[in-house]
């Protein structure tokens, strides 16, 4: 696919030696460079070449060139809109919450008590679960209005407190973004809580130990030496955070499928839809061009804090 | 190439109060952390670990339904109220291995482990060229491998199933062998390459002035530092490949599928299947929990492909 940096053209230089030398140099990496070309760039062009042609496998007769036909229909396709604006509250919500949740633990997690250690494993253990198995566990033992463990537990409070029967509310469906959300903020809450954690613990002990005899309260220790410490970590947990999440199609496809109707549909997910349901390939291929070009301009940006971060590391 | 010279770093001018001296930036993410946080961290009150203790358990309580219910009935599993107490069985597993599991989970063994083996074997020597004896513009190298990581699967997913298709390599564990390498491949060089850039440069130019050769400079010198850089790197290739779904469901029918894809189909069947769900649930999540859990101290470095130390 498309390159983001691309590499600025090399200096020639003069003598053979030197020439072989540099080859010398580069040959150990070549086999990674070129596999990851060939299978991730070529696709690209496929794709390029398949977006310009009307091509339903249902139709197989009308197969043939249209021009920019396809990216006419993505743009103004209302379908696509809302998976664009889905995809946007999906993320961002994903994103922040456990971004909240990750530092609330790992602030948390910073101080000793009894049973630090494996109260940290057993947080790590939501990140470690297999996503679609997350989402299954979410969508029938946890959901489902019937038996899943949240109504049972209302039920159960309700009854306690001597109520007949407690609500029995449909969490897919009355409430699918807010279900979708949850199942993938329990999921990557223990991704931030693990990158924050080691932000706070490489604190400079010295430093806080000076504020807290020079009498600043625990809040103002927080808010004025810990929280700028931490922005690095915080921007590189939302930067990868936010790399993987918006990508996400495992809890889409097995709690949701996209609905109802249209309300959780995402990019990811929309654009499978185009292609193994509609099967749309010319309209699937647009949408995919579309989707990384956008994601090219997002990601000029969010390569450009790495490399800020990567060099200051380097720097070192 | 110089690894040396430290880039300016402007300071953004924010808004707000900034009273008290703020570390320098590059102080943050160092190896001056503090040195056993054990021993220096704070002590928390007693209301302090019981709000942690009722977060982390909070937290953890779906895996442990999830286990629970592994282990009841079916008549016990679908009650409202829940039945914390019933009694234990560990037939749904053996049901399990009855309807079939045992060839996704072989499929999701071979994807996995043939797929880290070959990224490992690709990243290293690359890691290699871009940290020992670097190459020039070998940042560019760096950020190249990982501006591939940005790009949307599902948008290389109908060409690579029409190539696939077309090469007859439908349904075929091998075609996520590749994809998955593809796919770990950015992650594992900048991984290998952050521990490849702590071997001091001090230590290699000696091993070179006393006529050291090449693979004796890399098994005294570079192995010892980069055996937990593998280590880290191979457990997050493993994780990520053997969750992958989406290219594994749609390009896999029966022969290749993996765990992922028997979860949802095992789903389809009729009655009551929760507590048998929540043993293929289990089942197909033990072995990245086992990993997980064995090599926490790897994790946080994996993934952060190497920003963290």
């Amino acid at each position: 696919m498309a390159t983001i940096a691309p590499p600025a053209p090399r200096a020639r230089t003069g003598s053979g030696v030197d020439r072989l030398e540099k080859w010398r140099r580069r040959a150990p990496l070549l086999p990674a460079l070129v596999f990851l070309v060939v299978v991730t760039q070529i696709p690209f062009v496929v794709t390029l070449v398949i977006s310009t042609l009307h091509w339903n496998v249902l139709q197989p007769g009308d197969k043939g060139f249209v021009g920019l036909d396809n990216y006419q229909t993505v743009f103004t396709d209302e379908r696509l809109r809302n998976a664009v604006k889905n995809t946007i509250v999906l993320t961002a919500s994903v994103v922040l919450i456990s971004l909240l949740l990750g530092l609330l633990l790992a602030v948390l997690l910073d101080r000793r008590f009894p049973g630090r250690g494996l109260a940290r494993t057993l947080l790590i253990a939501p990140f470690l679960v297999m996503p679609v198995a997350a989402a299954l566990l979410w969508k029938h033992a946890i959901y489902n209005p019937d038996y899943g463990l949240l109504n049972g537990t209302l039920n159960a409070i309700w009854r306690a407190f001597g109520a007949a029967e407690g609500p029995q509310l449909d969490w897919v469906s009355d409430y699918p973004m807010p279900a979708v959300v949850a199942a993938l903020v329990w999921q990557w809450t223990p991704f931030m809580m693990l990158i924050l954690l080691a932000g706070l613990q490489a604190q400079p002990g010295d430093v806080l130990e000076a504020a807290r005899v020079d009498g600043a309260s625990g809040l103002g220790i927080f808010r004025y030496i810990t929280l700028p410490h931490l922005r690095q970590y915080i921007e590189l947990s939302v930067l990868l955070g936010s790399i993987y999440i918006v990508q996400t199609f495992d809890a889409i496809f097995t709690i949701t499928q996209g609905g109802p109707g249209t309300a959780t549909t995402t990019l990811p997910y929309e654009i499978y839809l185009t292609m193994f349901r509609k099967y749309e390939y010319g309209e699937a291929a647009a949408a995919g061009v579309v989707v990384v070009i956008g994601t090219i301009i997002v990601a000029t940006f969010a390569l450009r804090v790495i490399s800020s971060l990567f060099r200051e590391e380097m720097a070192k | 190439m110089s690894t040396t010279t430290p880039a300016p770093v402007e300071q953004p001018t924010e808004p707000g109060p900034r009273r008290t001296s703020e570390p320098p930036r590059r102080a943050a993410m160092s190896r001056r952390r503090r040195k056993s946080s054990d021993d220096q961290a704070a002590r928390g009150g007693p209301l302090w670990a019981l709000f942690a203790w009722v977060l982390t358990l909070l937290f953890f309580a779906p895996v442990a339904w999830m286990v629970l219910t592994s282990l009841h009935k079916e008549a016990d599993a679908a009650t409202n109220p829940p039945s914390l107490l019933a009694p234990l069985t560990t037939g749904n597993y053996g049901l399990l291995f009855d309807r079939g599991v045992r060839p996704f989970l072989i499929n999701s063994a071979t994807a996995s482990i043939l797929s880290t083996i070959l990224v490992l074997a690709l990243a290293i020597p690359a890691a290699y060229a871009l940290a020992i004896k670097p190459v020039e513009k070998w940042t560019d190298v760096l950020f190249f491998f990982l501006s591939t990581k940005f790009l949307p699967a599902i948008a290389a997913l109908l060409p690579i199933y029409l190539i696939v298709k077309d090469l007859g390599m439908l349904d075929n564990v091998y075609t996520l062998v590749i994809l998955y390498t593809s796919m770990n491949l950015p992650i594992a060089v900048w991984l290998m390459h952050s521990f490849l850039a702590e071997v001091p440069r001090e230590i290699l130019e000696a091993a070179e002035v006393d006529g050291a050769g090449l693979l004796r400079v890399l098994w005294q010198v570079i192995r010892p530092i980069a055996m937990p850089g593998i280590a880290a790197t191979a457990l997050i290739c493993f994780i990520f490949s053997w969750n992958e779904f989406m290219f594994a469901v749609n390009l896999t029918a029966t022969r290749a599928s993996t765990s992922p894809v028997f979860l949802v189909g095992f789903i389809s069947s009729q009655g009551l299947f929760l507590a048998k769900l929540c043993a293929a649930a289990t089942l197909v999540s033990l072995p990245v929990l086992i990993a997980g859990f064995a090599a926490q101290d790897k994790l946080v470095r994996g993934l952060s492909l190497g920003a963290i130390k």
